[in-house]
């Protein structure tokens, strides 16, 4: 008796709560398939739904503005991540390998880009660019960029070292390697998957990021969310849409096809050791 | 000891690795976040140009009624925002926890994935959806719940909307992985012990699990504080925040004085917050994304 | 440069330390270390955690530097050489095989680094997956391997540069009991046919005594005494090695009288025999006795005044330990075989042995390893 009220009540938990996320979840999609959906909409400025249409996939790419800012855009997302990604691993190894003073310091500091709210370093990066003359533009959304993706890549990575690399460098070195040789053969592998996140993560925030892109941007470019950001008052127009819902599906179809290559070379790895 | 080998081996390799970020940190966040610190103290000219004379005027302004009303909007609307992603956010994220571990991570990159959409196409897609002729008023009307479209578009109503559906993730990662970290045994023993679920509830899980809602908070509050792309998108320059305010300081208005103080209280208000932080959890567990 | 120092040169050692210290901040690990390491011979450092052993080996190989003092290997200081310029090479406590790289690439890894070519690379892993007995496991990742696998990839990933010293820091700590002791046989099997000098560093003083030419038993950063495994557990020069090796029970006590040789003492749980030389009536001495020499009678015995209760008894199989407590509270431990058992717990007994068995200690004898 006393089970089956128990598994009664647990069935009941169980309901509600994949109806709660399905409430959830459901919120949040809801932006994306409305903004999918407003990519067919038949009307110069997204204000009402106006009929159905596929013009804007194909016209996106004529317009040079959206089509130059993207481009901008990615530009800087790759550079910032190479700059990020490099400084950020060197970084990590040594902050968390190396004693020194003012270490702590630097780990502190390494936080503020992180939790301080991004309009304040951008005034604060702004405030000093208009102070020693550099004039604004692509050099300067890169700093601002790296300035927060640097630490996002050093807390990742530093995450990923284990006291047992350390023995791994020994070892290295034991047998011969030397000290770029041993980051080469044995520090970078084995903090590789650290590394990747901390580019995946560099090249989502940078890509997205409008704060320090519209802060530090110069008068010509600007990057694809400023340009968005800057398109609000008049309407956002369906071509955006279009480029966003190519962007999204490519990311999704990315990450599907991730999986699928790692599934399968863990199947092989396992079926090679069986063997 | 010899000096030569130690700078080959320690001094020469510690500088090579922690030097260029020890650098880009000083150049890129210490010394600007202390020149703002500096400027805040300075007088604003009659061109909108800096003063270097020493003043508290840009303080006094924040005590405006004008600016001071901006500050506890925000301050409220940030804390609104936190309240409304914790109560949505940790029922979520215990369902999440109380998967199988494989289950919960496809959950779990669910979340995640609208998150890769431009934010502020999501948040004009919610713009889309509320304005006098969209889909929200079409079906309000159709089932004849109201006469005449609600204005939905550019009220605060609408920007805390988008503001919760942005941070909402925030909070719910730090709370998940803090759930998913709280030993069933403990759960076990409670119950044991002749605890009900109620209690077991109050007494272990939440206690237990209160590090990762503080980070959830802080995820969530802090970034609320400052953002003014929601406003932008959703508030259409009727709802002005503290980021907003800032912004235009160091725009149009051209008074770097005021957004130098304005950026100064929410650093303030940040550091408050972490050293809250700090005497509960240590600052490297914080979950960030 | 001290009289250890000028004896090196001359000498047929491969590893020669001379007067090295290290300190960490003002914490001094490893004090005034001398010793002198000769070719082909297995030498173990051994010590409780913390003595300083794993410490002196990585200075040898290079990933400590010294605080003060030389290291000489061959002949030749290595101060200024890099760990991958150094001849030596370094079984690590858990292997330290590099996870990402199969058995071959981690076997072949320190002559890819050397850039030989491809034929001979081949040539030598296989030689080495013979020598280690791992033939068909080359295209395994360490994770698939067992303890014991792994312990043999790391010695043959070590020994493929063909070091002229293998330094081994208590490789056979991961392993359970059963493969620690068929391990200690295979390595010391592999050291005699190699010819290779091995300089291993283990807390386990069984392992240390089955395996070593000599030991170094260290302490505090110290080498207490340095000799064959017979001597240093016959013959223990400190009352810290007496009771590191093996069981022992150690009194504390004065000389009260000496005649041929045999010093009476006098301890606080009774008066006791002991061969020694160079002692003097009134000195302070510890007296080192091993538990299998322990007599036990029910009658006096002349020369001894060493009366205690028995407490209680493990049977081991063949023998028998038992605990005697003495009227100071100190408790004896005492092994006997099974067959000659005859007592009860709580019988009173008279304890005594042969003064031949036991090893007079001075008690200042501490001795920095300053012979040989």
């Amino acid at each position: 008796m006393s089970i089956s009220k128990k598994q009664k009540r647990k069935r009941r938990e169980e309901v509600i709560g994949t109806i709660y996320s399905i409430i959830i979840y459901t919120i949040l999609y809801i932006p994306v398939f409305v903004m999918m959906a407003f990519s067919f909409n038949n009307q110069r400025y997204n204000y009402f739904w106006n009929g159905f249409t596929t013009q804007w996939y194909s016209k996106l790419f004529s317009n040079s503005a959206v089509i130059g800012s993207l481009w901008y855009s990615v530009v800087i997302a790759v550079l910032s991540t190479v700059i990020s990604v490099v400084i950020g691993t060197i970084g990590a190894l040594g902050l968390k390998k190396y004693e020194f003073k003012g270490k702590k310091f630097i780990n502190n500091m390494l936080y503020i880009p992180i939790i301080v709210p991004e309009i304040v370093m951008a005034v604060a990066l702004l405030i000093i660019f208009m102070k020693t003359g550099i004039a604004l533009g692509m050099g300067t959304i890169l700093i601002g960029h790296c300035t927060f993706c640097i630490p996002y890549a050093v807390v990742t990575i530093k995450g990923r070292i284990s006291g047992d690399d350390y023995s791994l460098e020994e070892a290295s070195m034991d047998l011969g390697a030397n000290r770029i040789q041993t980051f080469i053969n044995v520090t970078l592998p084995g903090i590789m998957p650290g590394v990747m996140s901390a580019a995946f993560l560099s090249f989502t925030l940078s890509i997205d990021d409008v704060v320090m892109s519209n802060m530090l941007a110069g008068a010509k470019n600007s990057t694809l969310p400023v340009l968005i950001l800057s398109m609000n008052k008049s309407g956002v127009t369906p071509d955006v849409n279009a480029l966003t819902t190519i962007m999204i599906l490519i990311i999704v179809i990315a990450m599907i096809l991730n999986n699928i290559i790692k599934n399968t070379l863990k199947k092989r790895a396992k079926m090679e050791e069986s063997i | 000891m010899n000096k030569k080998n130690t700078f080959k081996r320690k001094t020469l390799p510690a500088l090579a690795m922690a030097g260029p970020v020890s650098l880009w940190m000083i150049l890129f966040v210490t010394l600007p976040m202390m020149y703002i610190i500096y400027i805040s103290f300075m007088s604003r000219g009659v061109f909108g140009d800096v003063v270097y004379e020493f003043s508290l005027e840009s303080y006094k302004t924040l005590l405006d009624s004008t600016y001071f009303k901006v500050i506890v909007k925000s301050v409220r609307a940030a804390f609104t925002t936190t309240v409304f992603c914790l109560l949505i956010g940790y029922p979520f994220a215990y369902y999440i926890a109380k998967k199988p571990k494989e289950v919960a991570s496809k959950l779990i990159m669910l979340i995640m994935i609208p998150f890769w959409t431009n934010s502020l196409m999501r948040l004009n897609s919610w713009l889309l959806l509320f304005q006098t002729s969209g889909p929200v008023n079409n079906f309000l009307q159709s089932t004849g719940l109201i006469d005449s479209p609600i204005s939905f578009v550019y009220t605060d109503g609408l920007v805390m909307l988008g503001m919760i559906t942005n941070m909402l993730p925030f909070a719910v990662l730090p709370m998940y992985s803090s759930i998913e970290k709280l030993s069933k045994s403990l759960l076990e023993a409670s119950a044991d012990l002749g605890a009900s679920r109620r209690t077991t509830f109050f007494q272990i899980t939440l206690p237990l699990t209160f590090p990762g809602i503080f980070s959830s908070i802080i995820l969530v509050f802090i970034p609320s504080l400052g953002i003014y792309t929601v406003t932008d998108m959703l508030g259409g320059g009727k709802v002005l925040y503290i980021g907003n305010i800032i912004k235009n300081q160091f725009g149009a208005i051209r008074n770097w004085p005021l957004g130098a103080a304005l950026s100064v209280l929410l650093i303030v208000i940040t550091g408050l917050l972490i050293f809250i932080y700090t005497r509960f959890a240590k600052i490297e567990d914080m979950e960030v994304v | 440069m001290s009289d250890s120092a000028i004896t090196s040169v001359i000498s047929d050692s491969i590893v020669s330390l001379i007067d090295v210290e290290k300190s960490f901040g003002k914490n001094k690990v490893v004090k005034n270390m001398n010793i002198e390491i000769k070719e082909g011979e297995f030498l173990t450092l051994l010590g409780p955690s913390g003595c300083g052993k794993t410490t002196t080996l990585r200075m040898i190989a290079g990933f400590e530097e010294t605080s003060s003092g030389i290291i000489k290997v061959q002949g030749e200081s290595v101060e200024d050489k890099e760990p991958f310029e150094r001849d030596v090479n370094t079984v690590f406590q858990n292997y330290a095989l590099f996870p990402h790289m199969t058995v071959f690439d981690n076997i072949a890894y320190g002559l890819k680094i050397r850039k030989r070519p491809k034929d001979e690379i081949t040539k030598r892993v296989n030689e080495m997956l013979d020598l280690v007995q791992l033939k068909g496991y080359e295209n395994r990742k360490p994770d698939a391997l067992s303890g014991g696998q792994k312990q043999r990839v790391a010695i043959a990933r070590a020994l493929i540069n063909n070091p002229k010293v293998l330094l081994l820091d208590e490789p056979l700590g991961a392993l359970d009991l059963k493969l620690r002791k068929q391990m200690q046989v295979e390595l010391k099997r592999l050291q005699k046919k190699l010819g290779i000098t091995f300089v291993y560093v283990t807390h386990d003083q069984e392992e240390a005594l089955t395996m070593s030419d000599r030991i170094a038993v260290m302490n505090e950063g110290v080498i207490e005494q340095l000799g064959t495994p017979r001597d240093i557990y016959d013959r223990p020069l400190t009352k810290f090695v007496a009771d590191f090796i093996g069981e022992s029970n150690i009194f504390d006590g004065k000389v009260k009288d000496l005649c041929d040789g045999i010093l009476d003492v006098e301890t606080s749980a009774g008066t006791i025999k002991v061969k020694g030389d160079e002692f003097e009536v009134g000195e302070d001495i510890h007296v080192s006795i091993r538990p299998e020499y322990i007599k036990v009678s029910t009658e006096p015995v002349e020369g001894f005044n060493l009366k205690g209760t028995v407490k209680d008894f493990i049977y081991m199989g063949t023998v028998v330990k038992t605990s005697i407590d003495l009227k100071d509270k100190t408790e004896i431990k005492y092994t006997r075989f099974e067959k000659d058992a005859d007592f009860k717990e709580g019988d009173s007994v008279n304890i005594y042995w042969n003064p031949e068995k036991s090893v007079a200690i001075k008690s200042t004898g501490k001795n920095g390893g300053q012979y040989e």
